[in-house]
């Protein structure tokens, strides 16, 4: 036995956990991949979803437009930074995820995962847009000019672009199986582009300031302008949860609708 | 309150058009978003509930 798996309690102790775990994992593995399980534990989801996404709306923009301080340098034009950043954030996430889905899909055919990565495209996309044009906006009255080619705009245009592909690609051959597989190979290599993003702003002379936000260090933004965007990131992914969970139960009643439980639904 | 009126507000110090037409442009792409799978989801149900009575009428032993 490995030293690593010694310390602290007894081998046989670490041993249960872990058979444990597995079996836990196991359990939770069949259940994502059934899909009346997703269909019927979600009904219950959409209304808290969409409340929460109402009510963060609303609180992070009422802060963000009324009571968030000008910027000293950007004055009022730096409020687009509410939607621009949760969009480009949320744009990575969700390609993020996407090559997730599209990898279990690969690699165990889970059906639920390949409807998922399916979803998840033009959700994706749409907030890729829109950190697109807002940043196009912003850079408007911020550089002088709504577009340079410089890294972050380029890797994030590319990001738009292989969303168009995965997209493509998800419904480009005649079955569905083999579209799905095409769909996933793309979002897979199309994940080096993330890292890309990511650092642009370090590699390379960017027009685009760098990353407001960083996980390890003590945030440089003002409270009052830092806390609605922390707000609008949150409220954001729990959107883009509704949008993912309302596209999928659709995916699901068209592929089921020939089982008895859709029928049900259908007659009701 | 950063601002004292609502054209004060509207105007955004001069920003105006950029911060309103970031946010509609926004509000746009968002309200697709929620309407494209709650009309999918209606005429999804709808089509299939036909093709269910359709196929009950066809074959009513089955």
């Amino acid at each position: 036995m490995s030293d690593a798996l010694c310390f602290g309690g007894g081998v046989k102790t670490q041993l249960i956990a872990v058979v444990v775990m597995w079996q836990w994992l196991k359990q939770l593995y069949h259940r994502l991949g059934s899909p009346k399980w997703f269909y019927e534990i979600t009904t219950g989801w959409i209304p808290w979803l969409a409340v929460l996404s109402v009510i963060g709306t609303v609180v992070g923009l009422v802060l963000g437009l009324l009571y968030a301080p000008a910027d000293y340098l950007q004055g009022n034009s730096f409020r687009i930074i509410y939607i621009h950043v949760p969009a480009a954030i949320l744009a990575q996430s969700a390609f993020m995820m996407m090559a997730v889905a599209g990898a279990v899909y690969l690699i165990w055919r889970m059906k639920m995962a390949a409807w998922v990565a399916k979803v998840i495209a033009p959700i994706g996309a749409s907030f890729c847009l829109i950190a697109l044009l807002t940043g196009a906006i912003w850079g408007k009255p911020t550089w002088g000019t709504w577009w340079v080619w410089d890294a972050r705009l380029t890797s994030m245009l590319l990001l738009l672009f292989l969303y168009f592909g995965v997209m493509a690609l998800q419904q480009a051959m005649e079955s569905e199986d083999s579209s799905y597989r095409a769909g996933a190979i793309l979002s897979l290599v199309g994940l080096v582009n993330i890292p890309i993003i990511k650092y642009s702003v370090e590699w390379w002379n960017t027009l685009h300031q760098p990353a407001t936000l960083k996980l390890t260090e003590k945030p440089s933004m003002h409270p009052d302008m830092l806390i609605p965007l922390l707000i609008m990131i949150v409220t954001t992914y729990v959107f883009f949860a509704l949008l993912v969970i309302l596209r999928t139960r659709n995916e699901i009643l068209w592929h089921e609708r020939k089982r008895s439980w859709v029928k049900q639904i259908l007659e009701s | 309150m950063e601002f004292n009126s609502v054209s004060e507000f509207l105007a955004m110090g001069h920003h105006g058009l950029y911060v309103w037409l970031s946010y509609g442009l926004t509000a746009v792409i968002i309200a697709l978003n929620v309407a494209q799978p709650l009309l999918r989801r209606r005429r999804l149900l709808k089509e299939q509930a036909q093709r269910l009575r359709r196929e009950k009428k066809h074959a009513p032993q089955a």
